[in-house]
């Protein structure tokens, strides 16, 4: 699926940097602690990355575009209480979950048509659907978790393919499909173009606004996807679910070498930057490092992978400006 | 300077270049894009450091070790990309990291006035309090001229300091440049434009490959000698005669309007005509490219495609009528720099280049290499990115673009701003190639010479009215200039 010169691009590209840091983390934890390299621990690893991981998919297009979506942690918690109030009023899982997905997709949607039609910038109209749609989850929920699910739920959680959990799975079909997406669809090259100049895509005849509103779509569908995840895992929808998501998966994306201004970046790298975090976590824990540690070294990092990152950029600029 | 080197990984950007520039002198820098003249200015301004060789300021070794020092040394740039910030007025901008100050507040009142008076002497009538961001290229270039002379420097190096003025405001920085020389400042004048070389040059130094190539007088220099010298190959500098049958009207518009700047506008366009407009900055032509390409609500007006009515209410559906428009910003409206050759010519045609959403790549690969090979475009291979290639290969690529999308009718504003002397041929080759195809042309250039020698017809615009029109025959520089602005 994948050919050889885009695999060689891929080993040459900016990923790779990212992806030894990965491996430079997690051969210094494995030396550090054997536990780390436990399949038990990985399996553990891998599942923690797939929460916050799904949502750095859409995350990492709407950034692409340049924009931001700060409403992310607030969209898992509210398609997460609609999933659970759906199931309590007797609804099908299917459908419960469709539902969840659905508020993702319209709170999404919003977003976009704030930021396209509304002319809003993105930082401020995902930072006011942060706030609605948290009280929206909060008032649907009346400010108490929903659990006791039927098993149908809890299987996406706990069911394993070839002894990898299904959240893991579907976290992967995820990341291959967006790749896909990115680089093989109009619309994936859209999104870089609009990111890269949005007024020379527009100029090209492309309906820059549709697309953009439906980038934020998808950052609502990937956040629904998320909170089905989440609420599996917890057996429980929580109206306080998600909280400071958001962060995480921004922070997922710049590790991963996604530029904030857009029009350059891959979801591959994401997907590194996304395991980079629950790596680092997990490692700090079994470390016994405080958590208050832990969370001033996680900052440290997400600054010293956005460092290196511009040192990279801007020494292939100067390679190329001598020409000007 | 002397024996100037400068290498960037990959290009040797100089190879010991000697320049040396007398106070009372007009200095002109000559040399295709990549010649190194940018990089020997930003070196000479303190942008960048050299690798060899030595500057002396008076005599005296100086190492100019940032932009600071380069200006406390007296030496002031004005740069060809406009450096200004938009959301602060005209006179902040001037006085910018130097605004005079009263108990640690700004101090208007002196900065104001000042402005004004450097402006006056520009012979530009600006409002000092305007934002930035509300004014035109050609008044922003003037901005940031006034901000230079505003250093009171002793070497003032301008980078192509007329690229977006009209010919009666570059007659009054020549003005000012006089001024400037007699009170001994050394100048330093970067232009691809030849005639300006010769107006206003004292001496000439032509660099190619980040060397010398010749440094005479102007009285001993003979222009197609240099142009010879800069692109050591022999070229026309004049456009090849070329004959295109002139066939059916295919785009015809009738009495455009749109707020205050486009009035009644009517014309017409024939398969494998080339119209040329002519007028002063702001005269409405890059309006009615927008108008038509439906980047603008009209107020009236019809427009016919092939004899028939066609409504344009965006760029897709001015796509879908066959209209390209080659936008004056290149970098700005042109192209997505960041992306690929190959992107960049696919972009307006990717959905007919997929299948089900899924581009073809067999398809885009082929449309590209196509595109690369039509318009002699050249890059190492279509994945090169855009902002890797030079000014000429890029605007050859935002035409590769709209030929892409099958347009019949072509809009170009402006299509050789800021490129040099080869590759503005290469274009203007290629815009007759295009005519001879049959496809109608519509050019916007304030470059005079380009409009006349390219345009089978000129159409003169004055404050959003078509006011003249010439056959190829009548159009002399002398009657177009003389309609553009009215007497």
């Amino acid at each position: 699926m994948i050919s050889r010169p885009t695999l060689r691009r891929i080993i040459a590209g900016r990923e790779a940097g990212t992806a030894c840091g990965l491996l430079v983390l997690c051969v210094g934890l494995w030396i550090a602690t054997p536990y780390f390299a436990t399949a038990a621990n990985l399996t553990n690893v891998a599942e923690q990355s797939a929460i916050v991981g799904v949502i750095a998919i859409g995350m990492t297009f709407v950034i692409l575009t340049g924009g931001i979506d700060l409403s992310v942690g607030s969209m898992v918690a509210l398609a997460g209480i609609v999933i659970g109030t759906m199931l309590q009023r007797g609804m099908s899982v299917p459908m419960a979950v469709l539902a969840g997905l659905a508020a993702g997709v319209v709170a999404g949607a919003l977003n976009g048509l704030m930021v396209t039609r509304g002319s809003l910038p993105p930082f401020i109209a995902t930072l006011g659907m942060m706030s609605v749609a948290r009280g929206a989850a909060l008032m649907l929920s009346d400010g108490r978790p929903i659990s006791g699910f039927p098993e149908g739920l809890r299987v996406l959680a706990t069911s394993r393919l070839m002894g990898v959990p299904a959240p893991v799975v579907l976290m992967l079909a995820l990341y291959l499909f967006a790749y896909l997406v990115l680089t093989r669809t109009v619309l994936g090259r859209y999104m870089y173009a609009i990111g890269g100049n949005e007024e020379a895509t527009a100029l090209a005849g492309v309906d820059v606004k549709l697309y953009k509103t439906l980038v934020y779509a998808i950052s609502g569908l990937s956040a629904g996807l998320c909170a089905i995840l989440l609420v599996a895992r917890l057996n429980s929808a929580q109206p306080i679910a998600g909280i400071g998501y958001e962060l995480d998966a921004i922070a997922a994306v710049v590790i991963g070498g996604t530029s904030l201004l857009g029009g350059s970046g891959s979801v591959i790298g994401t997907l590194i930057g996304a395991l980079i975090m629950s790596v680092l976590r997990n490692g700090l824990n079994l470390l016994g490092v405080s958590s208050y540690l832990q969370q001033v070294a996680i900052g440290v990092v997400i600054i010293v992978a956005v460092l290196i990152d511009m040192a990279l950029r801007r020494r292939v600029q100067r390679s190329t400006r001598g020409s000007a | 300077m002397r024996g100037i080197a400068k290498a960037f990984p990959g290009v040797q950007a100089l190879a010991g270049v000697d320049l040396e520039v007398s106070g009372g002198d007009v200095h002109a820098l000559l040399g295709e894009n990549g010649a190194g003249k940018s990089t020997l200015m930003k070196i000479l301004s303190g942008a960048l450091q050299a690798d060899a060789g030595t500057i002396e300021i008076d005599g005296v070794a100086t190492a100019l070790t940032s932009p600071r020092v380069a200006r406390d040394a007296g030496i002031a740039i004005i740069h060809q990309e406009l450096a200004l910030v938009p959301e602060m007025t005209v006179a902040e901008n001037i006085w910018l990291g130097r605004a005079p100050t009263r108990f640690g507040m700004l101090d208007h009142g002196p900065m104001v006035r000042r402005s004004t008076e450097l402006l006056a002497q520009l012979g530009a009538t600006i409002d000092p309090n305007e934002l930035v961001s509300a004014l035109g290229i050609a008044q922003q270039q003037l901005v940031e001229i006034a901000r230079a002379l505003s250093l009171d420097a002793w070497i003032l190096i301008m980078d192509e300091p007329t690229s977006a003025l009209t010919e009666r405001e570059s007659a009054r920085l020549f003005h000012t440049i006089r001024g400037l020389t007699a009170r001994g400042v050394a100048i330093i004048y970067i232009s691809h434009r030849l005639d300006e070389i010769f107006a206003i040059g004292n001496r000439i130094t032509v660099l190619r490959d980040g060397r010398n190539v010749v440094t005479q007088t102007v009285d001993h220099a003979d222009r197609r000698e240099l142009v010879r010298l800069m692109a050591n190959r022999d070229v026309d500098e004049l456009v090849p005669e070329s004959s295109h049958k002139i066939g059916k009207p295919k785009l015809r518009v009738e009495r455009l309007s749109h707020g205050s700047s486009l009035h009644d506008v009517s014309f017409s366009v024939r398969a494998g005509e080339i119209v040329g407009f002519a007028g002063l900055l702001g005269a409405g032509r890059t309006e009615i490219a927008r108008a038509v390409f439906g980047l603008e609500l009209l107020d009236r007006g019809t427009i016919y495609v092939d004899e028939r009515e066609v409504e344009i209410r965006s760029p897709r559906d001015a796509i879908a009528a066959g209209i390209g428009f080659v936008t004056e910003d290149r970098k700005r409206e042109g192209l997505v720099l960041g992306r690929s050759v190959r992107d960049n010519v696919a972009l307006p045609i990717l959905s007919r280049l997929a299948r089900l959403g899924i581009v073809r790549s067999r398809h885009e690969h082929a449309t590209a290499e196509a595109a690369v090979r039509d318009l002699r475009i050249r890059t190492p291979s279509v994945r090169q990115l855009a902002q890797h290639l030079s000014g000429g290969n890029q605007q050859k690529i935002v035409l590769a673009k709209w030929l892409a999308t099958g347009a019949r009718i072509l809009f170009l504003d402006e299509p050789t701003r800021g490129i040099d002397v080869g590759s503005k041929q290469e274009i203007y080759a290629l815009i007759q190639e295009l005519a001879a195809d049959g496809v109608a042309i519509v050019l916007m250039s304030s470059d005079l010479p380009e409009v006349l020698g390219l345009s089978d017809r000129v159409l003169v615009m004055r404050e959003g009215r078509i006011v003249g029109e010439f056959t190829r025959a009548d159009a002399t520089a002398e009657n177009v200039m003389a309609c553009a602005v009215g007497v």
